[in-house]
């Protein structure tokens, strides 16, 4: 228990996919204006981070890794979450709609989200099993959701100031985010510290 | 021979006007990840270059069979298998360098970069035209990553290129080369473009959606871009 704990600490918190890895930096800068859409993409992200690894890491080790074609990690795993991202947006239009119209219209965003990507190649990179990867991945998700709700909250004040003009836009935001990242390198000695080296 | 000019223009547009990482911000994730060294920025650039060029050479003749409705993916399966080989190549000949890009090389694939041009441009243009364009907008990252990556290296760990520059008389600002350094310095150099070009720059909003591959998708694409 205490490790998968562990686990999902250092995905949220110290190896945060955004602030840390780097990962997801495109609709971390892009959504994070408004806190609904933020929720809301970080959400739909974490689902299909989630769903991603439930089908890329048994195609990995199931179908890829027995046939000696783990070279073709990088298109298969690509087009499964395309696949996956498209099966998911056509059922919730069909049975969940109210569902379908909060997260629906980011899905086809996440396609090309490094993050998910990033996650499936680096469970399997990791060697997780199936159980801590899928932790591992909803573990990212929040991390991303937290980093996204947190930033939401900046940019609203970065909004009511007065910026030099060569800095308003994208300069001002990943200042704010530099900012934001070194108090993430604080929690980097947390997990150490609370379940033991 | 008017033509010239033209062709010219289209592979300088890339390096400088349209330049993908300081004014139109795509490709962000690599630009912050990787830039920790020079070396690995010119590696990182290099190889989204050779998967640019290429990428946009193959969409380019595909583009009268592609159906429209099913583009999105078969750009991807193009862009996948270039992607595929570029990491055989590294992992061959550069094992070192292979070892520090490590994920951002996979993922290559989901480069907005490359996704974009071969919407804006490749599935418009001839081949010629879209080989040009990759290799325009493929150095224009290279040159961004090299600079991100040189003020990074120099001052976060005082040397260029792996060579001491400070002959360990100074301790480096080690900061620049973790997480905060990155989203610090990419601000500060888009902040010098824009102050340099001064409205000459394209302005990011007018490309904005019209670049962004999934803007047909988008709802915010409709309510002025997400920026």
């Amino acid at each position: 228990m205490a490790e998968m704990l562990k686990i999902i600490f250092a995905a949220v918190l110290v190896n945060n996919c955004v602030l840390v890895q780097f990962l997801g930096i495109c609709p971390f800068l892009g959504v994070s204006k408004k806190l609904d859409s933020a929720v809301g993409m970080s959400l739909a992200v974490t689902f299909v981070m989630a769903l991603a690894t439930v089908a890329t890491w048994p195609i990995q080790k199931f179908l890829l890794d027995p046939n000696g074609i783990g070279y073709l990690q990088t298109i298969v795993f690509i087009l499964v979450i395309a696949a996956l991202v498209q099966l998911v947006e056509i059922i919730l239009k069909k049975y969940m709609p109210a569902l379908h119209k909060s997260l629906g219209v980011y899905l086809p965003l996440i396609t090309t989200n490094c993050a998910v990507l990033g996650v499936c190649i680096n469970n399997i990179t990791n060697g997780y099993e199936f159980i801590p990867a899928l932790l591992n991945s909803i573990g990212t998700g929040l991390g991303f959701l937290l980093a996204m709700v947190i930033f939401s909250g900046v940019r609203q004040r970065i909004e009511y100031n007065d910026i030099p003009e060569s800095f308003k836009g994208v300069p001002i935001t990943l200042i704010a985010a530099s900012v934001l990242a070194l108090a993430f390198m604080g929690f980097s000695g947390v997990i150490d510290g609370i379940f033991g080296a | 021979m008017d033509n010239k000019p033209n062709k010219l223009s289209i592979m300088v547009n890339g390096l400088v006007k349209e330049n993908p990482v300081l004014v139109l911000v795509l490709g962000t994730c690599p630009t912050i990840a990787v830039t920790t060294q020079a070396f690995n920025g010119i590696g990182m650039g290099l190889a989204a270059t050779v998967v640019l060029i290429c990428s946009n050479i193959f969409i380019s003749l595909l583009k009268k069979i592609i159906p429209d409705t099913v583009r999105i993916p078969c750009y991807i399966v193009v862009i996948a298998t270039f992607v595929t080989i570029v990491q055989f190549l590294l992992q061959a000949y550069l094992p070192d360098l292979n070892k520090a890009l490590g994920v951002f090389i996979p993922l290559i694939v989901v480069n907005c970069i490359i996704l974009g041009r071969a919407e804006m441009f490749a599935n418009k243009n001839s081949v010629v035209d879209s080989a040009l364009d990759g290799l325009g907008m493929g150095l224009g990252f290279t040159i961004a990553l090299t600079i991100m990556g040189s003020i990074r290296e120099i001052i976060g760990s005082g040397s260029w290129m792996g060579i001491t520059l400070t002959a360990n008389m100074i301790t480096p600002m080690s900061v620049l080369i973790l997480a905060p350094g990155g989203f610090f310095v990419f601000g500060l150099l888009i902040a010098c473009v824009n102050k340099l070009t001064k409205g000459k720059g394209v302005k990011r909003k007018s490309f904005d959606c019209a670049g962004c591959p999934s803007a047909a998708a988008c709802s915010q694409a409709k309510e002025g871009g997400c920026n």
